[in-house]
């Protein structure tokens, strides 16, 4: 056969190379190829304008929101206003309110004001801590509480600039536009500036934004995340702790023991049929089942997790019965052949080689989960909390935000400081995803076996 | 699978100890997202300076808001609504029937809704029967009532600039708009001569019936949205709460109103037409069960939060004359009467 090919007539050389001559059929495949990869490689190109364009968008916005401009005051912590018995009885002292505080901040700029680089005209005291944070007045008072013996003395502190005024380091608010802005004036940008050629006034990295507690549309400045983290880590610890066994334990019986009837084909189809249902579905069941029924308190991580992990069962549920079915029958046929039971060929044998894609699928599904928001809606979880939640397992009653309604909250506030604030969450929970599947990838990795 | 069944029955326990132990200590409000930032502010300001927690404030609407009070008395239904109408009979019904029976309705003090543009276009200076000639759908002209045929402010009144007319009004389910068909389009209803012709036709909603051509565009998010839509088209014209637009000035250039420009001042005298109260109404039977309810009711309507220097009038609160009146019947607990 191949003599015969060989010795056969030569077709006339066209041109170097390639002997085959394309015909009319094959340069029409051929072009059908090219341009399936060009639509492909369109496709892509897309995509990654679409991905760099979103991401570059935010970070532009948001990488902002991670510094912050911070003012320093030397304040005298006047005895006549905070402690007139003068007998340095805290309970004494808590009685003066943080409006009660707020003269010594004015009185810490009169004392800044004699030196002679400090100062512009029209610019009273009083206008100059329009400049700091109003945290500052409840910082001051939770410094005094702790340190009751301290009155009378003059102390630094380090005070959150007003929000305006972080934003003209930040290029959102200029000259011109502090003219028409009614919380802010161009003399108190040039106060700013002098504070900062003397060196009282500085930006730097905030580690407040993320340990923070949100707060109120009067201070954008102190807004954090701290509450918003806790509250989504509890979250994520009770889908984790409830879906991974009863998804694992699940999917075994129906991959493994289930027999193969009308019932068990019913529920796989409801399984796959769940994964599809709308999120805020399973929010108004929470509703519904956990707190109007259960008696469970609103606004609780412990609600929020458990819709969440409905949520998330029947992701984890597919991704382990898939990874249960790429276990090679022989493995099971050999441990059954040396005299295993069932459940030991199960629980020695199949589930160590499926568990690099049961823990894939667990991850994920704990990452969708954790930028939900829908459900979170309607249990109560979008709400102003400022309080820290106590340690698990109590804590997991006490009310708290949760990372993505933490951004849907402050997308909705008046103070165009907290656009930046906002972005600035999207950036943490987007690093948040990327370590949880960064972490899906390496245990993948690590427990992968080949055959 | 032991561990799966031991996670589980674990979890029932919690979950039923828990109910039978969380003796709920920190205040839950809801309600009206133009309360919000107030309630925010005053329950922050509650957090720092009582011994009890931080209230948890959340959004989602006055009528939400009313409707989540009413649904019964104990730990999982909220203390607070917020309110940026007054409550209704209906509500109070509801109330009745779940066994909530004493509501205080408290006046925090008034908001003002302003008129605002891009701040580098045209000046306006309107009156609420220009506003009706704009939006209404059927307007009177020589006599007739006929379909909208203005597209040009200059159309609708002579002395204003010759733009295109393009609104953006909140939505029906915002307490604002019930305001603004109001104090606005009916007004300017009213004004204009048509209310009457429209009660001669035989139309009994012919004043807020608004023309639906794409001039008049109901915004269902928050201020925020509205002016994200005001920066695409700087023609628009936007319906903003005074707090929002005192906060966003170097954005937005204010409207007046019959020749006024609103202000805490003008809209404290009653000068500036377009003003609500806002409310927040209390749960009286969980005075004394949630530790601090007392204390923040007091708290929010004292002089030094809700009074003229303080944070709320700073946020854009227009205070209430009668602040002492309310801080009295804060005091006594006195719940409200029937509707008037």
């Amino acid at each position: 056969m191949t003599d015969a090919t060989a010795e056969g007539p030569r077709p006339a050389r066209a041109h170097h190379g390639s002997l085959l001559v394309k015909d009319a059929r094959t340069k029409a495949r051929n072009a059908a190829e090219t341009r399936f990869r060009l639509y492909g490689a369109i496709a892509v190109g897309i995509a990654v304008v679409a991905l760099v364009g979103l991401l570059s968008s935010i970070l532009y916005n948001g990488a902002s929101a991670f510094r912050q401009t911070f003012i320093t005051l030397n304040v005298y912590l006047d005895p006549d206003v905070l402690d007139k018995n003068g007998n340095r009885n805290v309970e004494e002292i808590s009685k003066v309110s943080t409006f009660g505080y707020a003269p010594l901040i004015e009185a810490a700029f009169e004392t800044a004001f004699e030196n002679p680089e400090i100062g512009i005209e029209g610019v009273t005291a009083s206008d100059a801590e329009d400049l700091i944070s109003k945290e500052a007045a409840a910082q001051l008072r939770r410094y005094v509480l702790a340190n009751p013996g301290e009155i009378g003395q003059t102390v630094e502190f380090e005070f959150l600039a007003n929000g305006r005024i972080d934003g003209y380091y930040k290029g959102r608010v200029t000259m011109q536009s502090a003219e028409r802005d009614s919380n802010v004036s161009p003399e108190q940008l040039q106060l700013a500036d002098q504070l900062k050629a003397a060196g009282l006034l500085s930006t730097h990295f905030n580690w407040d934004f993320l340990t923070l507690a949100d707060a109120s549309e009067n201070r954008p400045e102190a807004a954090g995340l701290g509450v918003a983290i806790i509250g989504s880590l509890y979250m994520m610890l009770v889908v984790l702790v409830l879906s991974l066994p009863i998804g694992v334990a699940t999917s075994i019986y129906l991959e493994e023991f289930a027999p193969k009837n009308w019932f068990t084909d019913i529920i796989e189809v409801n399984i796959a049929n769940l994964a599809a249902v709308p999120s805020i579905v399973f929010g108004i069941l929470g509703l519904a089942i956990f707190i109007n029924f259960a008696g469970l308190p609103q606004s609780a991580p412990i609600v929020g997790g458990l819709v969440l992990t409905l949520m998330t069962l029947p992701t984890i549920i597919i991704a382990t019965r898939a990874s249960l079915k790429a276990v090679p029958p022989s493995i099971r046929d050999a441990a059954l052949g040396v005299g295993a039971s069932k459940m030991q060929s199960v629980f020695h044998h199949v589930l160590p080689l499926a568990m690099p894609g049961i823990l894939t699928g667990t991850i994920i599904g704990l990452a969708q989960a954790l930028g939900e928001t829908a459900p979170l809606l309607l249990i109560g979880m979008v709400a102003f909390v400022r309080d820290f939640p106590a340690a698990p397992p109590e804590g997991l009653f006490d009310p708290a935000a949760a990372l993505p309604v933490q951004v849907y909250n402050w997308t909705q506030r008046a103070d165009p400081a907290f656009t930046e604030r906002a972005s600035g969450a999207i950036i943490v929970l987007l690093v948040f995803l990327l370590f949880m599947n960064a972490v899906a990838i390496l245990l993948r990795r690590r427990f992968e076996r080949r055959w | 699978m032991s561990f799966a069944k031991l996670t589980v029955s674990a979890v029932a326990i919690a979950a039923v100890s828990a109910t039978a132990a969380a003796a709920r200590d920190q205040i839950q409000i809801a309600g009206s997202s133009t309360v919000l930032p107030y309630a925010t502010i005053v329950a922050e300001a509650f957090g720092e300076n009582f011994d009890y927690p931080t209230p948890v404030v959340e959004g989602g609407g006055s009528g939400a808001g009313r409707k989540k009070l009413c649904e019964g008395v104990g730990e999982n239904t909220i203390d607070i609504a917020n309110s940026s109408s007054r409550i209704k009979q209906s509500d109070i019904d509801t109330c009745k029937a779940n066994g909530v029976n004493d509501i205080m309705e408290v006046r925090i003090g008034y908001d003002g809704i302003v008129f605002a543009s891009d701040i580098d276009g045209n000046e306006f200076a309107f009156t609420p029967a220009d506003w009706f000639n704009a939006l209404s759908a059927e307007v009177l002209k020589d006599g007739e009532l006929v379909a909208n045929p203005n597209t040009n402010w200059n159309q609708v009144n002579a002395d204003l600039p010759d733009q295109e007319i393009l609104a953006f009004i909140p939505g029906t389910k915002h307490g604002t708009r019930e305001v603004f068909d109001e104090k606005v389009i009916e007004a300017g209803c009213e004004a204009s001569g048509a209310a009457e012709a429209f009660k001669a036709a035989g139309k009994e909603d012919g004043c807020t019936t608004l023309r639906t051509d794409g001039v008049s565009v109901d915004i269902d998010g928050d201020y925020t949205e509205t002016l994200a839509r005001l920066d695409a088209n700087k023609n628009a014209i936007g319906v903003f709460g005074l707090s929002f637009y005192e906060n966003n000035t170097d954005k937005l250039r204010v409207a007046t109103m019959d020749g006024i420009t609103p202000s805490t001042e003008s809209i404290a005298s009653g000068e500036y037409p377009v003003s609500r109260p806002l409310f927040f109404y209390v749960k009286n039977a969980h005075l004394g069960v949630i530790p601090g309810l007392q204390e923040y009711i007091e708290f929010f309507v004292s002089d030094e939060i809700a009074g003229k220097n303080g944070p709320l009038a700073e946020y854009g609160l227009v205070s209430d004359p009668e602040l002492a009146k309310t801080q009295e019947m804060v005091k006594n607990q006195t719940p409200m009467g029937t509707l008037n």
